[in-house]
């Protein structure tokens, strides 16, 4: 065999010097969110963090720092968003993998596209001059800001992805299976929601995960449309999200100080809540894989 | 179909009406979003919206030092995650035989991929702004949208080394050529629309990201001096989504704002369009 040249080792070590980039900054993120994140829970006790009902970090004298109020909003937050954005998703998706006529999933399907592309500030603004106003009339609110308008928007944020992952997992179901159930006799829609749906799912499920994930994560849009008080979560009050509670207050903690360091702490649960998805999606796709 | 029992049809029927119902929500959603912000900010671009900067002296908006920043920005941090991206694809789909690195490797980039932004805007802002002391500078902002667009680079580079035939690797070989001429020459030429397709969709990312950018890279809406080295390292600004939050949140120009939200819009359609067009060329 002839012997490599030493371009060959330089460029192959250069690769796995590439490879080993992605490892590298995810083993950064979590050495500094912890890192950073720890000093706030210590000095203000975990349970008092975690379970704490009050979030006033800039009180003068007695600053708390309480997040349950922020879990519990982006908990009910997420849960709403899904409740409304899945099962249009998921009708829309079976719409443009089964039934659709190849010129309609033609136009649908780059719509669906664009709206995933929209960045999240231009449905914040969308939601916080036409929805927030409109909410506020239409329950006669002091103010429209709310945990309500945040799940609107967010639901409306989801869809493309969970529209976009069920559709491929509902196109990847075998031909057999349908063809057999409408053999037996079922209709197309029978057929569509009996047979079609069940077989795809784990891709089903995924998507739904991969809402979750998006929702929970979602800072700047509704950021505009949630009011920002640090109430606990009610579907008309002003509500502060575990992403926004970051986001409202990072320009101007200043470097150093405990409120800055209860922001890290934030993003410490944040990035807790996003492992334990990560895991659940890791389990939902090998449940795909098995059977 | 006229001797289904009476319920199965009421379900056929009640089935019909939601997939239907379901896709005119969406779609009618999108064109109203649409239409809405067309609305409200096409009356407000003008040639001078779009080449000038903001002048309080005549009271006028222009977003031309944010339409700079972004570029900038895109600039910046695809001349960094590009070369990263596609060597770690490279290292998974050519030279990687070790398989637990592989799925370390391919494990981070999920979780990369998953994390949200505004946590990368938090690590953005202790490591870059504050630990690597760039300040708030649209370098920072760079440095941090880098890592958040890595795992799109290496994803779609992947697939698409993947879809080079294994026959064309070992006729180069075969013909004598060393590994790193083989990838050179054969597998990148190859793989070449996947990884511009990789490069439209991070684009589309960085042009829609706000909120690192809004913790990372400042949110002036001056224009910024690009002339020299030094200046770029310090020049701090919004971009186009950031400029929009600014707008319309600090200054309460809703007018202003729908007049960004609109470039977006059509920035949007536009990096859509792009990607839809290499990717049907690729297949």
């Amino acid at each position: 065999m002839r012997r490599r040249r030493p371009v060959e080792t330089v460029m192959s070590a250069v690769f796995l010097l590439c490879g080993l980039v992605a490892v590298a900054f995810v083993l950064l993120i979590t050495v500094y969110l912890v890192l950073s994140g720890l000093p706030a829970i210590r000095q203000v006790g975990l349970r008092e963090f975690l379970f704490g009902t009050t979030w006033a970090s800039t009180h003068a004298t007695q600053p708390q720092f309480g997040i349950l109020p922020l879990i519990l909003t982006s908990i009910y937050g997420t849960a709403g968003a899904i409740v409304l954005g899945v099962p249009v998703g998921f009708f829309t998706a079976v719409y443009l993998a089964k039934a659709a006529p190849a010129p309609v999933a033609a136009v649908v399907r780059p719509a669906v596209q664009l709206l995933a592309g929209i960045p999240s500030v231009v449905y914040g603004l969308v939601g916080m001059t036409v929805l927030v106003p409109w909410v506020q009339r239409t329950f006669r609110l002091s103010a429209g800001d709310s945990l309500f308008a945040s799940i609107i928007v967010l639901a409306v944020m989801i869809l493309p992805s969970v529209i976009s992952v069920s559709e491929n997992a509902l196109r990847a179901v075998p031909k057999e299976f349908e063809e057999a159930s409408l053999a037996l006799g079922a209709t197309r829609l029978e057929t569509y929601l009996r047979v079609s749906a069940p077989a795809a799912r784990s891709g089903i499920a995924t998507a739904v995960v991969l809402g979750v994930g998006r929702a929970i994560g979602e800072a700047m849009a509704i950021l505009m449309v949630a009011g920002n008080a640090a109430n606990m979560p009610s579907l008309f009050e002003s509500v502060r999200f575990l992403t926004t509670g970051i986001a409202i207050e990072l320009n101007y903690a200043a470097v150093g100080s405990l409120q800055r360091m209860a922001l890290y702490s934030i993003g410490l649960v944040l990035f807790l809540f996003i492992l334990l998805l990560n895991a659940l999606l890791g389990l939902v796709l090998r449940e795909g894989v098995d059977r | 179909m006229s001797r289904l029992s009476p319920r199965r049809r009421a379900y056929d029927m009640a089935v019909r009406a939601l997939l239907y119902g379901s896709t005119l929500l969406t779609c009618g959603l999108l064109l109203a979003l649409i239409g809405y912000i067309l609305y409200r900010g096409v009356p407000g671009i003008s040639w001078a919206f779009l080449t000038t900067a903001d002048s309080v002296l005549q009271g006028t908006v222009g977003i031309l030092p944010s339409i700079r920043n972004t570029i900038y920005v895109i600039l910046a941090s695809l001349a960094l995650v590009l070369p990263l991206g596609v060597g770690a694809a490279v290292y998974l789909t050519e030279y990687a035989r070790n398989r637990r690195l592989v799925g370390a490797i391919e494990f981070a980039t999920e979780i990369l991929a998953g994390i949200p932004s505004i946590l990368y805007a938090l690590v953005g802002a202790v490591v870059f702004c504050q630990v690597l002391g760039l300040g708030k500078t649209l370098l920072a902002g760079s440095l941090t949208l880098v890592i958040m667009t890595l795992p799109t680079i290496i994803r779609t580079t992947q697939v698409s080394l993947r879809t080079v035939p294994q026959s064309y690797r070992e006729g180069a070989l075969g013909l004598g050529s060393g590994k790193w001429h083989m990838i050179r020459t054969v597998v990148l030429p190859g793989s070449l629309s996947g990884i511009v397709t990789g490069c439209i969709l991070a684009v589309g990312r960085i042009v829609g990201e706000s909120a690192v950018l809004l913790y990372t890279a400042g949110l002036s809406t001056m224009m910024q001096d690009f002339s020299t080295i030094e200046a770029l390292m310090r020049s701090s600004g919004a971009t186009l989504t950031v400029a929009l939050y600014v707008y319309a949140k600090e200054r309460a120009d809703l007018a202003a704002a729908f007049s960004v939200a609109t470039v977006l819009l059509a920035l949007t359609a536009l990096i859509n369009l792009a990607a839809g067009l290499v990717g049907r060329k690729h297949s």
